[in-house]
């Protein structure tokens, strides 16, 4: 320990010296600099900044350090306190420690090789660069106090926000039961009514007037026979609707084992599709990305802000609980893998039939299609749903319709400037390439 | 009287059956099929489960030692601390000048790099200021083309690896975008 704050002070006498033969020339004054320095550096642990060491703590520390969590390195709220408190450690080892943290290890400081070791020999990124008062902003921001009154200001939203769907619920009721008593109240007013008529000895006419109408339309053969052939029509038509959309599954919607809120990552933080569906860029299938690209970033999100838990109240769902089972899957203790991992029974949501060939590579990279023409406002999406209907008939339609981007593609020139002379036009289709030849997608 | 009881019955029937329809249609289940056994693969498909394996999935990772074709070359630097180091010091690009493609590196960064690091390698991405993953800027690290390289293949810190996102030549074309961006930072 004492050879580490030797070795420090001769650091920082010598960076002293730097700086006062730049700006000062009397050894005097340069003492009475080393004095108020070693003052002012005592006087200013207690007068960081904790705004500004936010900054500097986002900027060089937040990409390893959390403050109540640990991370790659240790949680650091209270962190000068603790060590002061735990282990007699002044701000000159934090200082020592956080410009050069491979010099203290070296150094042989118990307390330095034991944090080492503690977290896989991972080196700490040297910060030299950071200036005592930058070091002391951040330990003041590090010694705030956590923030409790975060989790109870959500409650209450969600609160009012469940109790929102149950008076909904509440009213939705009510008008029922309200409908059913008018319903009750018609049916005890006609018979009322028709006690009355009974008492009076008046025949009710309507019923021979529905018998004579029913008569009527019997006994005229072209109504009889216009209405058949409209009940005919209709059920044809509706058989044959039924008929088609055997086999299409637009609109599926598979409960999913994990809820995955495509809305919260492709739409609120914007990720790009092919971050985690990245084989759509460069094979046939799109591909279920596997659980490390979830842990990519959610080992360092383990539980989602307030403001989005609270929105996760509206569809029923406890995010911080779905992203534990993808922890319990990919055996994920909080710091490190255990090894014990199980796979995720994901649903498939698009799927071909075996016999038609669809390649993602070709749409995505080669035709430069946008993910959504085909799979819809997925960003919206809150629960994944098929929205196209993925028939044949719709994959022509496309072909059809679509301008192939030809322009700079000088292997293919000589066949597309022949195909847009056979064809007359300027832009060819992916009909007009062979986009609707049979063996393209069936063989 | 009887008449009307009759096309009650009628009226019920026909409400019955369009209830029956309506409640087929559920979204939470795939639709009827004509002809599965044309429509379902005989071979396994890509994530199915499957008896053949004992863990009960299809999908296997291929038997150690195993390099698959194409754009692939073995990465014999380890996952520690020292070939870190090594990587930094030693590690070089095998593209020359000519064959970076700095156009695909950045629309490759800008799809698994810039959602932390940003589009200008300053490390404000849109989680990062959401303040969910704090990377720092490029300006601020010290990096080299070989420790790019070996933070990409294998993750650093918080970072995880992106070698299986990536192929070994699209890796390279990246790095050689990080370190533009890197140089950008710093003019």
């Amino acid at each position: 320990m004492k050879k580490s704050y030797q070795s420090l002070e001769d650091n920082s006498t010598n960076n002293m010296k730097q700086v006062i033969y730049r700006n000062l020339t009397s050894k005097i004054l340069y003492l009475g600099f080393i004095l108020l320095l070693t003052f002012s550096t005592s006087l200013s642990a207690q007068e960081g900044d904790p705004v500004n060491g936010k900054k500097v703590f986002l900027a060089n520390c937040a990409s390893c350090h959390k403050l109540d969590k640990v991370m790659t390195g240790p949680a650091l709220r209270n962190v000068e306190a603790r060590l002061a408190e735990e282990h007699g450690l002044d701000r000159e080892w934090i200082n020592a420690w956080i410009r050069n943290s491979a010099a203290v290890i070296k150094s042989g400081d118990p307390y330095a090789n034991k944090i080492y070791n503690e977290y896989n020999q991972s080196p700490m990124t040297a910060l030299a660069s950071l200036t005592d008062q930058d070091i002391s902003d951040v330990l003041a921001y590090t010694a705030q106090p956590k923030p409790e009154p975060v989790v109870p200001t959500v409650d209450p939203n969600t609160n009012t926000q469940g109790e929102g769907g149950v008076s909904n619920n509440i009213i939705l009721g009510a008008l029922a039961v309200l409908f059913g008593l008018l319903a009750m109240a018609l049916i005890l007013v006609k018979r009322t009514l028709n006690r009355f008529a009974e008492a009076k000895g008046i025949e009710v006419p309507s019923k021979k007037g529905g018998d004579s109408i029913w008569k009527a339309f019997v006994q005229n053969q072209f109504l009889v026979l216009v209405t058949a052939i409209f009940f005919l029509l209709a059920s044809g038509y509706f058989a044959y609707g039924y008929f088609m959309q055997i086999g299409v599954d637009q609109g599926y919607e598979p409960v999913q084992p994990i809820h995955y809120s495509h809305r919260i990552h492709a739409g609120d933080n914007g990720i790009d599709c092919k971050y985690c569906h990245s084989s759509a860029r460069v094979s046939k299938t799109s591909g279920i990305p596997s659980l490390n690209v979830c842990m990519n970033c959610h080992k360092s999100i383990s539980e989602v802000a307030p403001a989005t838990l609270a929105e996760g109240k509206e569809y029923g769902v406890d995010y911080n609980a779905e992203i534990q089972k993808l922890y319990d899957a990919v055996g994920w203790d909080g710091t490190a893998y255990t090894g014990d991992s199980k796979p995720v029974k994901w649903i498939r949501v698009h799927n071909l039939p075996d016999f038609a060939y669809f390649n993602h590579s070709q749409h995505v990279t080669v035709g430069g299609i946008e993910c959504q023409t085909c799979h819809g406002p997925v960003e919206e999406m809150e629960i994944m749903y098929q929205d196209a209907p993925l028939t044949m008939g719709w994959c022509i339609n496309c072909h059809r319709e679509t301008n192939v981007k030809v322009k700079d593609n000088a292997y293919y020139t000589k066949i597309h400037e022949q195909l847009s002379k056979k064809y007359g036009v300027e832009q060819l289709t992916a009909a007009q390439m062979g986009g609707l030849e049979c063996g393209k997608c069936h063989y | 009287m009887h008449i009307n009881m009759k096309i009650a019955a009628k009226y019920i029937v026909v409400s019955i059956l369009l209830v029956s329809f309506v409640s087929c249609q559920k979204n939470s289940r795939p639709n009827y099929q004509y002809m599965p056994n044309m429509y379902e693969s005989v071979g396994y498909e890509t994530y199915q489960e499957s008896d053949a394996f004992a863990n009960g999935v299809e999908a296997q990772l291929p038997a150690e030692g195993t390099i698959p074709r194409g754009d692939f070359m073995p990465f014999e630097i380890d996952n520690t601390t020292e070939g870190y180091e090594e990587a930094k010091l030693n590690l070089t690009s095998p593209l020359d000048s000519t064959q970076v493609d700095y156009e695909q590196g950045k629309v490759l960064y800008d799809i698994y790099c810039a959602i932390c690091h940003g589009t200008k390698g300053d490390g404000n991405g849109t989680l990062a200021k959401k303040e969910l993953i704090i990377p720092g800027s490029y300006a601020d690290k010290d990096i080299t083309t070989g420790s790019i390289y070996h933070t990409i293949y294998y993750g650093k810190n918080t970072m995880g690896s992106y070698a299986n996102q990536l192929s070994e030549t699209e890796r390279w074309h990246v790095v050689a975008y990080v370190e533009k961006l890197k140089a950008d930072l710093k003019k």
